[in-house]
């Protein structure tokens, strides 16, 4: 988990550095929100990252001597196959394009992506076939 | 390990789940699995390759004769818009990140599946309904969109720009760039939580490191991109005045975001490529890869630099830093220079075999390094102004970017092809398709740095027999017709490939990395049984013991202790 830590933190730390200069040296507004934004987007999982540091156990996949064995146990809960994202990728896709073609197509669009909501949620206490 | 199913009740495990899988269409349209989804944007986006290959066809058949009337102006601005824009959105990136990354970053650090799968399935349709939409404004009364994939305010406004065209290509670009944004947080999650135990940040593969980075890369610029566009549609309908100057908007704001994307963008399109040809390398050169941390470090470094170089595409609106643009924008060539250097070093002393993948390889050093010299001439203003707006800068990210999607993609796509589909392709074929590639490339492109350099600029649908830019366009027409040809010829070797299948054994290559340590293709949850990971080549390790990585390790006492624990084991 260091090692991410470190990553995002050098990321932030040098879109930082990169903003004062660029800001001081330019005063334009724009570049400089997007690269302080761009500092942000390093600095905040970083500082994420830090605090479960130190929080938590090195992970199997963080030590170079662990074994296959020591990772066994559940990896996570994966999902068989489903149909709603399917349903809910057409949904958004036609609530999008009724920017194009008129209100109306969103109607058809947000009930796509409503009725996704509701099966999903019943889905996983259902189990995740179709 | 143990993969829990989400069904409660029902039976776990891989053979279990196999017995309900739906078939056809049905498993297409409701799979979760990475492997389906990366194939499915695999070939969604190779697809859409073949489309806006076919338009720039047309596109350098208005350029074969002076006064031309093949195509209209009209047409022409839409032929090359949606060329670009297709290339860009909907191949070179979705190729990489949504193909080559869903099927391959999970096998090489020995998960089970992406993060989010379900996410990972929105992901895709997302992207192939965004593809459609951009399609789509061929089919309207005013045509599809004429403004070039940047979209320049005010052209790209609705007075320059009526009608329903544009508005599809803005919704397009929001649905693909969702896409992508939902695609990097399922790989920035993979990679940091469903490594194999024993699999370090610093022994991932390379292909993995560069995905990782690229992702990041994608969640600095979409959503900068994306935030340009709704500013744009409110411009276009909503009667806001961000871009139009009447209004007291500036267009040149439409610049300074859609670069702060477009730039990091361009990375977002190399990277994975990169990561590629770094696994291609030390497999046919049979040696480890040279300067493993010098290569993460300058695609850090690459990736950091990137976002800080937007404006050296707006040298001539002369409302740039120029200095800082021009230096940020020179420095990149040191990592990138990192990186050719440690490709070569990695080359130099092993047994080069030249299979496909491997020549797909080398023709991509070669390319790559002519546009990226080339780019460093372009990172000088004053060159910059000579030559903005010509065919030079054509030709300049033209090889970048068909060196790297092309070249290392189909690279990478005879590389993994035995394991993405569990058959072997014929070899000679994808030889002639090469040969054909390099040959037509650069008989299309070299031209165009002359014509650039004689004044000849982009984006215009005819010129005159007085402009003495005949010959050379005939010769890059003539070049690109040849490229085109190539492709036919690897449409042909696929064919050949399904209908009359050579089964591919699990590692046909003698592969490093632990996608080969599964079959070809692998099973439902990817491994049965995975290998210890003590070095970056954990595949290498297990099928040469004699001459495995950890034994070659500094730390003598370590390596030791780990050959000690796994005999006891």
């Amino acid at each position: 988990m260091k090692s991410e830590r470190g990553i995002y933190m050098l990321v932030g730390i040098f879109f930082f550095v990169v903003m004062v200069i660029y800001f001081l040296w330019s005063g334009e507004a724009s570049g400089s929100i997007m690269l302080f934004a761009a500092a942000g987007l390093g600095v905040m999982p970083g500082l994420y990252f830090s605090w479960w540091v130190r929080r938590m156990p090195l992970r199997p996949e963080d030590r170079p001597e662990a074994t296959m064995s020591e990772g066994s146990g559940a990896v996570g809960a994966f999902p068989s196959n489903t149909i709603w994202p399917f349903v809910l990728g057409m949904g958004a896709a036609l609530t999008a394009l009724s920017l194009v073609f008129g209100a109306w197509l969103a109607v058809v669009g947000l009930s796509f992506i409503i009725s996704t909501a509701l099966n999903v949620s019943l889905e996983s206490r259902r189990g995740g076939s179709i | 390990m143990t993969i829990i199913e989400e069904e409660i009740g029902a039976p776990h495990g891989g053979e279990a789940h196999h017995d309900v899988e739906p078939k056809g269409v049905l498993l297409w349209l409701t799979s979760t699995d990475h492997k389906i989804i990366g194939k499915n944007y695999m070939y969604t986006s190779l697809v859409f390759f073949v489309i806006a290959g076919a338009l720039a066809m047309l596109i350098r058949t208005q350029l074969f004769a002076p006064n031309n009337h093949f195509v209209s102006p009209q047409t022409y601005n839409e032929l090359f818009t949606i060329h670009g824009s297709m290339m860009l959105y909907l191949f070179a990136g979705p190729f990489a990140f949504g193909g080559f990354a869903n099927y391959i970053l999970p096998l090489q650090i020995g998960a089970p599946d992406m993060a989010f799968p379900r996410l990972n399935a929105l992901s895709y349709w997302l992207y192939l309904t965004g593809g459609i939409s951009m399609l789509l404004g061929f089919l309207t009364a005013s045509g599809a969109a004429a403004f070039g994939w940047v979209s320049y305010a005010p052209l790209s406004n609705a007075t320059n720009s009526p009608g329903a065209g544009p508005d599809l290509w803005i919704v397009s670009i929001m649905l693909v760039g969702f896409s992508g944004i939902f695609t990097a947080v399922n790989l920035v999650t993979t990679t940091f939580y469903l490594r194999a135990p024993g699999l370090t940040m610093f022994r991932m593969p390379i292909f993995v490191w560069n995905m990782f980075v690229t992702a990041l890369l994608i969640l600095i610029a979409f959503p900068v991109l994306t935030a340009a566009l709704i500013m744009l549609y409110a411009d276009r309908h909503l009667g806001t005045h961000i871009y139009s100057v009447a209004g007291g908007g500036m267009p040149v704001l439409w610049q300074n975001l859609f670069w702060f994307f477009g730039h990091p963008e361009v990375y977002i399109l190399a990277l994975p490529f990169f990561g590629m040809v770094t696994e291609i390398i030390p497999v046919f050169s049979k040696k480890p890869v040279f300067g493993y941390k010098g290569l993460v470090f300058a695609t850090l470094a690459i990736a950091g630099l990137s976002t800080g170089v937007w404006a050296h595409h707006m040298f001539t609106t002369g409302t740039v830093l120029l200095p800082f643009f021009s230096a940020m924008s020179l420095l990149i060539a040191v990592p990138t220079g990192i990186k050719i250097f440690t490709w070569i070093g990695t080359m130099w002393g092993g047994q080069v075999d030249f299979k496909s993948p491997m020549l797909f390889v080398v023709g991509f050093i070669i390319v790559f390094t002519m546009g990226g010299i080339t780019g460093v001439l372009l990172a000088s203003p004053p060159i910059d102004f000579a030559t903005h707006d010509t065919y030079f800068v054509v030709a300049h990210f033209h090889q970048v970017l068909f060196g790297t999607t092309v070249f290392a993609g189909f690279g990478g796509f005879f590389y993994w092809y035995p394991k993405i589909t569990g058959r072997m392709f014929r070899e000679g074929l994808a030889k002639l398709q090469f040969w054909l590639i390099f040959i037509g490339f650069n008989v299309t492109f070299l031209p165009q740095y002359l014509l650039g350099l004689q004044g000849m600029p982009r984006r215009i649908a005819e010129y005159l027999p007085s402009d003495h830019f005949t010959t050379l366009n005939r010769i890059s027409s003539v070049g690109a017709y040849i490229t085109g040809f190539a492709f036919v010829i690897w449409m042909i070797n696929m064919w050949i490939s399904w209908r009359k299948p050579i089964p591919a054994p699990a590692n046909p290559w003698d592969g490093h990395t632990l996608e080969w340590a599964t079959d070809s293709p692998p099973s439902h949850h990817n491994f049965e049984k995975l290998p210890p990971i003590r070095s970056q080549r954990p595949v290498w390790d297990m099928n040469h013991p004699e001459a495995a990585d950890y034994k070659a390790s500094h730390n003598g006492k370590r390596a030791e202790s780990i050959e000690k624990s796994e005999t006891s084991r």
